[in-house]
């Protein structure tokens, strides 16, 4: 039926469908209006067209949008289509969200390179790298509407508007709702490409701004949210690997054939890191995974001990050599040998873990012709929207299907698609069964992708008035970037800088980490900021009032953190308050107070205010909910958190040995004021977490003089820091 | 493999797994009840935390067999028909889950401590709750939930 060549009129085979799906965006493109009952029409679109269909509207007036992005708590599901609702001006009320289609060309925003394409949820990248995107996309919507009912209604485009739903010519009075233009929709022979000009303002927003509850919360709250994991398929089977506890070490296994007499056991499947077990039901494959003897061969991490390894790390600091520069700005060693007051400190941090609650997994079905498969699984994305199971079919990109699941977190893990090609290679020795991965939960702390261990050498420089003249900024670690985002101050005016990396490798896996290098290096420079100003008896908020004169609106995150917690108000006996300001898209500073048990060593985090300017808010509620989340899980990682390496080996397996916050530890209150902008909007995920380490730090200075220079502040090293 | 009924939200189920199965596989990967979540399946961080005969437990740890002999077993799917149980209700009222994958967990446990206390303390919420890990950091907004959930049902009694 698909292949005859019968011209439809466009009128009448609208007028006979529920719901239309406008196929939309791209320029050059003709649009089309596709049924959605006919799903064979979709399809064939999809499959040939870089064509894009943001909306699907049915006759009663629902309105389906597309979200590009993951949604791994942080509200994607959401803040997106409201920003494509506003310029659709779409009834809220009527909207319901699916995610789109794993198409970049289609479904894309631009990604680091000017004019690329990327669907990725990284990097607090997804509102900012959307805002125009979504806005063209809900403008270039609504100009159907608008042209098909001037067309209609036999009068001018330009005479008609719209409110809530409804399309609206006033000089005659008539009004229909969305869905009542769905027979005589029309699908004009182009659209305008909207420029910033013809956007609302921020005036006229309707959505944008205000506080709507979050579209997927409801199916949060009875369990029928659906995650990877809880795929489940008819004749699936399941799949483990074992991967021990030493990155990268090559493994043999010396009982095959009694493991493959195990009850329900299928295959198993060497791989280069790891033993696959694949069994018919998931209980059968632990008990399989468990019984594997492997001998495990050598790997680059032998030998590597990461509480002694920063004795390394401050040699290569000292060292000579210098490192890849990332700042550069006038001469810091001209400002070092003319200053008058000269400062050095050295920062440390221990590798930290994901904790994504959810553990790694996903379901893949591969054909049993093995040229194609479908997958499910939550995944961050990347730069393939494929997440390499293409590659590892040796089967064309058109050929995979990727279905997104709601992430059970994601903050960096599930940016690396290691755990998807995983599935594909297990999931090829059974086609066409389906086969669900799981990685148990220790299987993912233990072959964790780590935030890196690093090493951070700051000196500073001062003239005779106390002005910061010189900073600079070394960090020693693994993975360039991964140890060195967030070295540049680009809100403080300081005449001569340098920030370099040197490098110091030791085989363990990486990853971003929520805010990657902002947290340890936020951490350096903030306390460094205080030691110098407590030197030099300044306040921490006059001395980054100075700093930030150049910088209006970083000034302003610091003037209203400090009103809302009282910062030069009197304080409860015990306790101190410690400031830190951190850029990450958006601007904020944070506040912390805190009290000690100085026998026991326990900080104690009692307050935490936060002024953040984060562009136009998008979505308000949703930007505070990130910002505690973000606090929680910096707290969580600056006061308890450590993976330790001995001899290469991890050593910490689950949350019996690695221990995260809970609610026993949560602070009284976190306060946070947004404040008002009409600038593009900018990621709001990644620029509390690292107010953490600093602002606690900054507390404990000013309560009991001492410092605190190593990540986490477990009670040992705070007590240590207290006999100092 | 041996037969086992169990008696899940007041329906009741036979499986076939092998014996010492745990209850969390058999809920999830059996039933389909994936509603409780795995996260550790050593008991400590409470995702899977469901109500056998009314008291919180941690389904990962409990063997098929012990459960199999007429105890109830509650899990989230069987807590209300449309999210209209009050602990559900504040829970959306505080738009307390990011990612949500430990709230079926930490709303088991909530109901848990309200049906044993209906208007608890700031300190005995933290307490009770504390078993249940949540890395999005959404702990300030359950505690809300909870407050609330509380004091709705505490004004409906009145």
């Amino acid at each position: 039926m698909l292949k005859t060549k019968t011209t439809i009129n466009r009128r009448d085979f609208l007028r006979t469908s529920g719901e239309v799906a406008l196929f939309i965006g791209l320029s050059g493109i003709l649009p089309q209006l596709i049924s959605c009952r006919d799903t064979g029409k979709m399809q064939e679109q999809l499959e040939k067209h870089p064509v894009t269909a943001w909306v699907k509207l049915s006759a009663d007036g629902g309105i389906t949008i597309c979200n590009p992005a993951a949604e791994m708590g942080q509200g994607s599901m959401t803040s997106l289509p409201v920003v494509f609702a506003e310029e659709f001006d779409a009834d809220w009320a009527k909207v319901s969200v699916e995610f789109s289609p794993q198409e970049a060309e289609i479904y894309g925003s631009e990604g680091w390179t000017p004019g690329s394409k990327l669907m990725m949820t990284v990097g607090s990248r997804t509102t900012h790298s959307y805002w125009p995107v979504m806005r063209n996309a809900g403008a270039q919507a609504r100009h159907v509407l608008i042209s098909s009912a001037a067309s209609y209604w036999e009068v001018p485009i330009s005479e008609i508007t719209t409110a809530e739903s409804k399309v609206i010519h006033e000089k005659s009075g008539k009004q229909m709702g969305y869905g009542e233009l769905v027979p005589h929709l029309v699908m004009p022979d182009s659209l305008p490409e909207f420029k910033e000009e013809d956007f609302k303002k921020p005036s006229e927003f309707r959505l944008i701004g205000k506080v709507l509850p979050r579209t997927e919360i409801p199916e949060k709250v009875d369990g029928s949210a659906q995650f990877a994991i809880d795929i489940r398929m008819p004749g699936m089977v399941y799949g483990v690997l074992e991967r021990g506890n030493l990155h990268g070490s090559r493994p043999t296994l010396t009982n095959e054939a009694a493991i493959r007499q195990m009850e329900g056991v299928l295959e198993v499947v060497p791989l280069d890191y790891a033993i696959g077990v694949i069994a018919e039901s998931l209980e059968q494959a632990l008990a399989a995974k468990k019984n594997l003897e492997i001998n495990w061969g050598p790997s680059e991490a032998l030998g590597h001990n990461s509480q002694e390894v920063y004795r390394e790390y401050e040699k290569i600091a000292a060292s000579d050599s210098p490192g890849r520069a990332i700042t550069e700005i006038g001469d810091v060693d001209k400002a070092f040998r003319s200053a008058d007051q000269t400062y050095t400190a050295d920062f440390k941090n221990d590798y930290v873990y994901h904790s994504q609650m959810e553990p790694l997994n996903a379901v893949i079905q591969v054909a049993e012709d093995l040229q194609s498969a479908e997958v499910w699984v939550g995944s961050q994305q990347g730069p393939d929207t494929k997440l390499g199971v293409p590659g590892i079919l040796g089967i064309p990109h058109e050929k995979v299907r990727v279905h997104l699941q709601y992430l059970g977190g994601g903050f960096g893990r599930r940016s690396m698609n290691d755990f998807v090609e995983e599935c594909a290679i297990l999931a090829k020795e059974v086609a066409p069964l389906p086969l669900k991965l799981i990685w148990t939960r220790e299987d993912d702390m233990t072959y964790g992708a780590y935030r890196p261990l690093s090493f951070q050498r700051l000196m500073a420089s001062t003239d005779s008035r106390g002005n910061l003249t010189g900073f600079s900024h070394c960090v020693v670690g693994d993975g360039g970037n991964l140890v060195a985002s967030g070295v540049a101050n680009d809100h403080y005016d300081i005449p001569n800088q340098l920030a370099e990396w040197r490098e110091a490798s030791n085989g363990i896996r990486l990853k971003h980490w929520r805010a990657v290098g902002h947290g340890p290096n936020k951490f350096a420079i903030e306390c460094m900021l205080d030691e110098i100003a407590m030197d030099q008896k300044t306040d921490p908020v006059e001395f980054r009032r100075k700093l930030m004169a150049k910088s209006p609106r970083a000034l302003a995150t610091l003037e209203k953190a400090a009103e809302i917690s009282d910062w030069n108000g009197p304080v409860s006996e015990g306790r101190a308050k410690g400031v830190a300001f951190v850029e990450h898209g958006s601007l904020g500073t944070g506040v912390c107070e805190i009290s000690l048990d100085r026998d026991t060593g326990r900080i104690r985090v009692h307050n935490f205010w936060i002024a953040l300017d984060a562009g136009v808010p998008v979505q308000p509620d949703n930007i505070k909910a990130q910002l505690e989340g973000g606090i929680i899980m910096g707290m969580s990682s600056v006061l308890k958190e450590q993976i330790t390496i001995v001899d290469g080996r991890v050593q910490q397996s689950n949350f019996d040995t690695y221990q995260l916050l809970r609610m026993q530890d949560i602070p009284d209150h976190i306060e946070t004021v947004i404040l008002p902008s009409s600038e593009r909007p900018e990621g709001v995920g990644e620029t509390a977490t690292p107010m953490v380490a600093c602002a606690i730090a900054n507390a404990f200075l000013k309560l009991t003089g001492k410092r605190l220079r190593h990540l986490p502040f477990t009670p040992e090293r705070v007590r240590e820091a207290l006999n100092s | 493999m041996a037969t086992y009924t169990l008696d899940v939200n007041n329906r009741e189920y036979e499986v076939s797994v092998s014996p010492g199965t745990s209850l969390l596989w058999v809920l999830r990967e059996h039933l389909g009840l994936t509603g409780t979540k795995y996260g550790c399946g050593i008991a400590q961080c409470g995702v899977c935390t469901i109500h056998i005969d009314g008291s919180p437990a941690k389904a990962c740890v409990i063997q098929v067999d012990a459960v199999a002999g007429g105890q109830k077993i509650r899990t989230i799917e069987g807590l209300s028909e449309n999210r209209d149980h009050p602990i559900q209700k504040a829970w959306i009222e505080a738009q307390a889950p990011q990612c949500g994958y430990c709230h079926p967990g930490q709303i088991m446990q909530a109901v848990a401590l309200l049906e044993a206390n209906p208007d608890p303390t700031r300190e005995e919420i933290k307490n009770y709750m504390n078993g249940v890990l949540c890395r999005c950091g959404t702990y300030l907004r359950i505690l809300r939930a909870i407050e609330m959930a509380a004091k709705a049902e505490t004004n409906l009694e009145s």
